[in-house]
């Protein structure tokens, strides 16, 4: 785009010119630099689609919300799906795992949360994390039987060995934060909206 | 560059000087599209063409790499592809709008600019490699477009693709391996969209490249202008800048008004509706035509209709490409001394009569092969090729010209000896009177 | 030298072209010049007006909803609308519960695979999906037609010349060949008669479609909104339903554009200043 810059060289050249007085030189001036700055701004105006192109596209979007059923899920079993394009745990606990994890001081944890922070009220049961270690994003082990469930029987990330317990939360190696919890819902007992 | 009158680049901020001397940058603006590039004061809005031009190629640099970063080459998602770029892509629709309307309105610039080319010899001595560089941009553009067309895998990319392939299978002997060793394969399919989609990306680059080395060949002996005479004192010039920025700057507000009314209003209608069916091998569109600015090169391909020697589908394939390239024989075609048209009476007559026979040519072509279109196709190949191989030649050597200006300034001035100092130009400076006579 | 040699190839060019040139006026002059039947009996399209018309245009909602109401219940079985999400009718005026709906009970359930076995099944849609196939590939499809393919029609208005206008023709277009007159009276030819499984319309380019006349009667379909179900009515809504499903941006198209088109007047406008003040007091 052609942009009209003044040079200093051209601005009191123009006192040379016909009739020129200092008021005529002042709204010859003004004209220039109103459409030099006009078009700039729409310039920058374009720039925004431009950049805006990038963003996730409408059918990205309309992923970034799922429904799950989990009636399948029996306690002690846990599902491994997929949430916008990552890693998703669902995780049925026994009262036992519950009990493990509420018998943990809260002030000892590295991110300390309690479990019924963590899981919706009444659904304590219920536990929803992102499959993503928090350390360097590999996917921990223990959503299939047989998995090393790791030292506090939760998750084990086998990449640089990060210990998660029942509540999905940091307890040994080098992730600094407990597994995410994502945004969900029940739509109903059995029925999970995630996102 | 080298006018002992052109202003000499002095840095005047620290920081530019520093940056001057290790890279002579600012240097290289400020003598090509700055104040130390000068130009004939008498430059009319057809010398806009350039810029619009220049302007369009970045315009389609820019919305095409975005394109390319939603687009998938492959056969059986390229269609699906484009129409995610339409519908779920933010502002995609806009991105792939601007890219297919553009390509429509960078040949409309382009031709003008070419068309006033030949009527004000721009041609010429000294300018003869300006010229022949053109026609390269012209060619590359051509490739460019076509290719393009090819990717968004409708029906008329398709067949697009098969049918232009198909001219290459005219050429004796070699042919059939030439067309198969184009497509990688017996037919258009992923091979093909693939190879075409790496060019259509990357040519436009060369291009770019091929533009540059047109503007350098043009900025040592200056712009032409309409009176074709050279530049010979001060007078007679302004600098590029301010004088032509502020010109090119309205010229492209007023260009885009054009190009935005129809890429918002009339997205579809310089294309083709067929090309919204997904392509299939099996079925071919009852009228196959390529996009518009193709048509009058294609009536000429369909023009010859009879077996002479040489069969008549190679004597269209000759005909269509001869019909560019003999552009890069004008300069020695046409041996008029007089550049502008505006001098050379007979040569204007024969100039508009060629302007409006490229239009029925373009008009031939994007109709059936029919009669009468294809009589007319015929006369109107005819005439193209008489009028440069032919009547300029001839023209060129019998023409009485008319009397040419002295120089620029005093077909400006009209014998004022007077006038006052322009905005921006120091009194005593570049418009210092000097006797018009 | 270039000259002579310039003026020899024209002449081989002219030379050549004039010789077709010749044949080609002898073939027209000798050989009558025949109108084929689609010459004398294809119609163009009926001069219709939507509201998405123009550089103003917008969808009236209501239209677009009684125009999907005829898609679903007389079109979707054999026509498919494949690059369409049922996501996408929430610009139709559905709140999300309703696309939801729409998409649950959808007649058609998107192909996917058994959890369990691994074996192909198929589900309820969901609002992220787009509209399924009616048929698993173009051999069913054709199998199941007389050997014609039902184009998909998310496209169609853009795929065909005056794309809305067309189908709204097509759609109301169906005659009687046997009693067919075109505007100078003259019946169809007996070659250009239907044959099995064919239909005759005017508005078809080749005059006979494998399409039987999909909206029969009026009050085909009960409209949700109490319009009226005419011939003419579903028709029109199906053809403006189609408009949107082909080109689902136009009404941000057009806004966009104003916007930019008042930026670019006034851009012109300073900018014409601007050169003129530059300029000004210089001959040029």
């Amino acid at each position: 785009m052609a942009t009209v810059e003044h040079t200093d060289g051209t601005a009191h050249a123009a006192a040379s010119g016909p009739g020129a007085g200092p008021e005529n030189v002042r709204r010859r001036d003004f004209i220039n630099i109103a459409a030099v700055s006009f078009a700039g701004v729409g310039g920058l105006t374009v720039v925004y689609p431009l950049v805006n192109q990038m963003n996730p596209s409408a059918d990205v979007l309309a992923l970034a919300s799922i429904e799950v059923d989990v009636a399948q899920i029996q306690a002690g079993q846990a599902i491994k799906t997929i949430f916008r394009k990552q890693p998703l745990f669902i995780r049925n606990l026994t009262p036992q795992e519950m009990q493990a994890a509420n018998a943990v001081p809260v002030g000892e944890l590295r991110d300390p949360q309690t479990l019924a922070e963590r899981t919706k009220e009444g659904k304590t049961n219920w536990l929803v994390t992102m499959g993503v270690c928090t350390h360097l994003g590999c996917v921990p082990l223990g959503v299939a039987e047989g998995e090393n469930k790791g030292e506090y029987g939760g998750y084990f990330c086998p990449c640089h060995g990060s210990h998660y317990d029942t509540a999905a939360r940091i307890r040994k190696g080098p992730a600094p934060k407990n597994l995410e919890v994502p945004e969900y819902s029940f739509l109903s007992d059995t029925v999970l909206k995630i996102g | 560059m080298s006018f002992p009158w052109a202003k000499q680049y002095e840095p005047k901020h620290p920081l530019m000087q520093w940056f001057d001397q290790r890279l002579p940058l600012p240097r290289l603006v400020f003598n090509s599209v700055g104040p130390g590039y000068v130009v004939p004061r008498n430059l009319n809005y057809f010398w806009n063409f350039a810029v619009l031009a220049g302007f369009m190629l970045v315009e389609q640099i820019v919305t095409g790499i975005i394109l390319a970063m939603h687009y998938a080459p492959a056969g059986d998602i390229a269609f699906q592809s484009v129409e995610h770029i339409m519908r779920d892509v933010n502002q995609g629709w806009m991105m792939r709008y601007l890219h297919a309307n553009g390509a429509s309105f960078f040949f409309i610039v382009t031709y003008i600019h070419i068309f006033r080319g030949l009527y004000y010899g721009s041609y010429k001595a000294p300018r003869e490699l300006v010229w022949m560089l053109g026609v390269v941009i012209l060619l590359l553009m051509m490739a460019t477009a076509f290719m393009g067309y090819v990717l968004p895998w409708g029906q008329m990319s398709f067949w697009g693709a098969k049918v232009i392939t198909g001219l290459f299978g005219a050429i004796p002997l070699v042919g059939e391996p030439i067309q198969t060793w184009l497509l990688g394969g017996f037919a258009p399919d992923n091979a093909a969209l693939n190879r075409f989609f790496s060019l259509h990306f990357v040519l436009p680059f060369v291009i770019a490249g091929v533009v540059i080395l047109h503007i350098w060949a043009l900025h040592i002996p200056g712009s032409s202008n309409p009176t074709g005479v050279d530049i010979k004192t001060p007078q007679d010039t302004v600098p590029f800048h301010p004088f032509y920025t502020a010109k090119d700057g309205f010229g492209l507000f007023l260009f885009l008004i054009f190009f935005c009314a129809v890429t918002f209003f009339l997205p579809n209608y310089l294309g083709h509706a067929d090309n919204y069916i997904p392509a299939n091998p099996l079925a071919t569109p009852a009228h196959i035509v390529p996009e518009w600015y193709f048509w009058p090169f294609y009536a000429i391909l369909r023009a010859f209709t009879v077996d002479f020697i040489l069969s008549a589908k190679l004597w269209g394939v000759l005909a269509m490409f001869a019909a560019i390239l003999l552009l890069f024989f004008l300069p020695w075609i046409d041996r008029s001394p007089v550049r502008s048209g505006n001098y050379r009476p007979r040569f204007k007559q024969f100039f508009w009569i060629l302007v409006l026979d490229v239009l029925v040519l373009g008009y031939v072509g994007g109709k059936p092969a029919e009669e009468p279109y294809v009589m007319i196709s015929q006369l109107a190949t005819i005439y193209y090729f008489a009028h440069f191989l032919i009547i300029l030649p001839i023209v060129s050597k019998f023409e009485k010209t008319l009397p040419l200006p002295n120089s620029i300034a005093e077909s400006v001035l009209h014998g004022e000896k007077k006038e006052s100092a322009p905005y921006g130009i120091q009194a005593g400076g570049n418009a210092q009177a000097v006797p018009a006579e | 030298m270039v000259r002579l040699i310039a003026i020899l190839v024209g002449l081989g060019f002219v030379g050549v072209a004039a010789w077709s040139l010749l044949w080609g006026a002898i073939a027209y002059v000798s050989e009558p010049h025949e109108e084929t039947a689609e010459h004398r009996f294809h119609l163009y399209p009926k001069k219709v007006s939507f509201a998405s018309d123009g550089p103003l245009g917008h969808f009236d909602r209501q239209q677009l909803q009684r125009g999907f109401q005829v898609y679903k219940e007389v079109c979707a079985a054999c026509h498919g609308l494949n690059l369409v999400a049922f996501r996408n009718l929430a610009d139709l005026g559905y709140t999300e519960a309703e696309v939801k709906a729409i998409a649950a009970q959808w007649q058609i359930e998107v192909p996917s695979i058994n959890e369990q076995t691994g074996e192909p099944a198929t589900r309820k849609a969901i609002p992220a999906d787009k509209f399924p196939n009616p048929y698993a590939n173009e051999v069913a499809a054709r199998a199941a037609n007389n050997n014609a393919m039902p184009p998909d029609l998310s496209l169609i208005t853009k795929a065909r010349h005056d794309g809305p206008a067309y189908t709204y023709s097509l759609l109301t277009g169906y005659r009687d060949a046997a009693t067919y007159r075109n505007e100078k009276g003259e019946a169809l030819p007996a070659e250009n008669r239907p044959g099995q499984g064919l239909y005759f319309n005017p508005y078809f380019p080749n005059l006979n479609l494998a399409m039987p006349p999909p909206i029969t009667a009026d009050g085909q379909v009960t409209y949700a909104d109490g319009t009226p179900a005419t011939r003419d009515q579903m028709a029109k809504d199906v053809s403006a339903f189609l408009t949107w499903t082909a080109e689902p941006f136009l009404e941000n198209r057009n806004r966009t554009g104003w916007a930019v088109l008042v930026f670019l007047l006034i851009a012109t406008v300073l900018s014409y200043m601007s050169y003129r003040n530059i300029w000004a007091g210089y001959k040029h």
